[in-house]
């Protein structure tokens, strides 16, 4: 029978299915970062142990500061303790820990694929939503819940139900200045913040075979805000060029093998998908969002909607708490929006390509507001300033730091005010994400430079 | 965990669309050790205002409705973050049950790992279910055998997942039910790592740390 790509790989890691139709799952990666605690302590109830260390990685990014590199430097001992839990759990169990001082550490989504422990065809699960990542080399990824951490970590294994399968097909070609970052704001929108609840997404189409490994990274990782339990691209010649001698990615005789098993990953022509979703390349515009759901997003020649233009009357009060919480008014031009200062950051586009995208549009320019740059991983920053690219950064007056998960979710203390309004390259507006009261701009990283010179959300297009 | 069959309890209507797990427990609580009760973290911003008084009116800040124990909420509830403590939220305050239109997935399944009834209404009976409440704490009737809810006159059905049905039903907990097939999982691994050579995972070669 026809088998799509989610179902070959899915297939290849089913142990055994249960009455009820649950599969149980064969685990070929577990990250677990600062936030695993709660499940070391439910093994620690138990007295269980970790079943296979040598496929658990520990990582250091929800709370590193990105001012230093010193645990002592670190003055909050709530959060230096969240560090040390980490190196202490992961240290009991013998697990690899990628650690704060580590020329290795960065983002758990950053770290995997630059490592090269993210490949075609494997079943990848992490304490953290945004695991949805990984897909992007053809592998099934997914976040859990701290309770499947524990299990994860006591049996290698996990009960899932096989979601459905959707295409979403972006054909032709992407018009200058417009990225991954686009596409996903663009079909979040339009099928809503649950659209693909329920789905595994195969993102497909000659749009999306054009992109670079670090574009479908952006991608897959925004899956999960469209409600997708995964998403994933099949692998490419640019996946294996990507791969290739990456620290942990096989060599020699085993990278043939491996390389002939991944070349196999692949939807058959005729392959049955749930639900088929089709976008144009050429009508993709830069996007912005205005609201506090990655739904509420817009081409940035758009207007802030109106309630009162709302026929929906649940939609229209969702709208009006929206602009609200946003302090925006109803039909307002997105680039009237004056902003009051940026990030560039994330797992969702804090690559190298996208701290060259931002600094391209920055190089000789100022910044009109303050913000910081934290690149997705320690190698990106190392790369960056190889190219001079802090510098770029530093002399447009934005501050240049460490690595981590940082403003996107300001756990390590990098927070937005209350009332102010950043323009972010995150994943996620949502009231309070980056402080409490603070108000989230999304959009891509040549949008958020754009918005840094001009002081107010722009059409980087134009600049 | 506590099996679930029949709830006959106070419910809170929320009356909000995209409920997201940032909501139900703010990142800067998630430090905390959970046996501090993380029922005082719940939808922390919302029942309090920036000086951290209880914002007057929210459901929370009701009276009695720290005896409720079921949640009726509009589509998306628990979107976003994986984080369990949104969960651990809820039940702390003493929720056993959320009724929504529809769930993010992973809130849903910590949801079943922690005892918490995910039950899934169309839109036009979440609305309902709203309207009879008309936002004061009420009482309502969550039967998960006959996965029905009743409140005064109205009776709706409620979908969930078979599977999660049974382990609610049971109070069972995965760890023991996957540790039967330990066996199975041993030979599976076996076999999977013979025709997988490439996926060993040794670390490289010992790169200097920093
Ligand atoms: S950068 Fe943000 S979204 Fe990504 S893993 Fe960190 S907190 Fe999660």
């Amino acid at each position: 029978m026809p088998t799509t790509l989610f179902d070959k790989v899915w297939d290849a890691h089913e142990i055994l299915r249960g009455e009820s139709g649950q599969s149980l799952l064969w685990i070929d990666r577990h990250f677990v970062h600062e936030g695993s605690f709660h499940a070391f302590n439910k093994l620690r109830e138990r007295s269980l142990s970790v079943a296979r260390p040598d496929l658990t990685f520990g990582i250091a990014d929800h709370y590193v500061p990105t001012l230093t590199r010193r645990l002592d430097a670190i003055g909050d001992a709530k959060v230096r303790g969240m560090i040390e839990q980490l190196e202490g759990n992961t240290h009991e169990h013998g697990i690899t820990l990628f650690g704060l001082d580590d020329p290795r550490q960065g983002i758990v989504h950053v770290l995997g694929p630059e490592q090269g422990l993210t490949q075609p065809g494997l079943l990848m699960v992490c304490g953290d939503s945004h695991t949805s990542t990984h897909g992007a080399f053809g592998s099934i990824a997914f976040g859990i819940g701290a309770s499947e951490v524990a299990h994860v970590l006591a049996t290698q294994t996990l009960w899932q139900s096989r979601p459905k399968r959707m295409r979403l097909s972006v054909e032709g070609e992407l018009p200058p200045g417009i990225g991954a970052k686009d596409i996903a704001l663009t079909w979040i929108a339009r099928l809503g913040a649950d659209g693909a609840r329920g789905y595994a997404i195969e993102y497909a189409g000659s749009a999306i075979r054009g992109l670079s490994m670090e574009a479908r990274l952006t991608l897959c990782n925004l899956s999960i805000e469209g409600g997708a339990r995964c998403g994933m691209v099949a692998p490419d010649e640019t996946t294996f060029a990507y791969l290739r001698s990456r620290p942990f990615a096989p060599r020699g005789e085993r990278w043939e093998q491996a390389l002939a098993y991944w070349k196999t990953l692949q939807s058959d022509a005729d392959a049955r998908f749930d639900s088929e979703v089709t976008l144009d390349a050429a009508e993709i515009a830069p996007t912005v969002t205005w609201g506090v759901s990655p739904e509420e997003a817009l081409p940035i020649d758009g207007q802030v909607p109106d309630p009162a233009q709302v026929q929906d009357a649940a939609r229209a009060r969702q709208v009006r708490d929206s602009l609200d919480y946003m302090g925006l008014a109803p039909g307002q031009k997105l680039t009237d929006i004056v902003i009051d200062r940026i990030f560039i950051g994330s797992c969702t586009n804090a690559r190298l390509e996208d701290l060259r995208a931002a600094a391209a549009v920055l190089r000789g320019r100022r910044s009109q507001v303050p913000g910081i740059v934290s690149p997705g991983s320690t190698q990106v920053k190392r790369q960056a300033e190889a190219e001079g690219l802090d510098v770029v950064f530093r002399e447009a007056g934005l501050e240049w730091r460490e690595s981590g998960c940082s403003m996107c979710v300001g756990m390590n203390g990098d927070l937005v005010a209350a009332g102010e309004r950043c323009a972010s390259t995150t994943n996620r507006n949502f009231k309070g994400r980056q402080g409490p009261g603070a108000r989230t701009h999304l959009m891509s990283p040549v949008m958020v430079a754009a918005a840094a010179v001009a002081g107010r959300l722009a059409d980087v297009r134009e600049l | 965990m506590e099996p679930i069959k029949i709830l006959d309890a106070l419910a809170c209507p929320l009356p909000l669309a995209n409920v997201d797990t940032d909501q139900l427990i703010p990142a800067r609580f998630m430090k905390e050790p959970r046996s501090v009760g993380y029922g005082q973290f719940l939808l922390h911003d919302l029942r309090h205002d920036a000086s951290g008084r209880p914002v007057e009116g929210f459901i929370l800040n009701r009276p009695q409705a720290d005896q409720a124990k079921v949640l009726v909420a509009r589509r998306n509830f628990g979107g976003g973050s994986s984080r369990e403590a949104a969960v651990y939220a809820l039940v702390d305050y003493g929720f056993r049950c959320v009724i929504a239109p529809s769930f993010g997935d992973i809130f849903a399944s910590n949801a079943v790992n922690n005892g918490l009834l995910p039950a899934t209404v169309s839109e036009e009976d979440a609305e309902a279910l709203l309207t009879a409440l008309s936002d004061t704490p009420g009482p309502l009737r969550v039967d998960l055998e006959a996965q029905r809810i009743e409140a005064g006159e109205l009776s709706v059905a409620f979908s969930i997942a078979p599977t999660w049905r049974t382990k609610l039903l049971n109070g069972w907990d995965d760890i023991d039910m996957t540790r039967q097939h330990a066996e199975r999982i041993r030979r599976f691994a076996a076999d999977y790592a013979e025709r997988r050579p490439w996926l060993d995972t040794t670390p490289p070669e010992v790169i200097s740390r920093g």
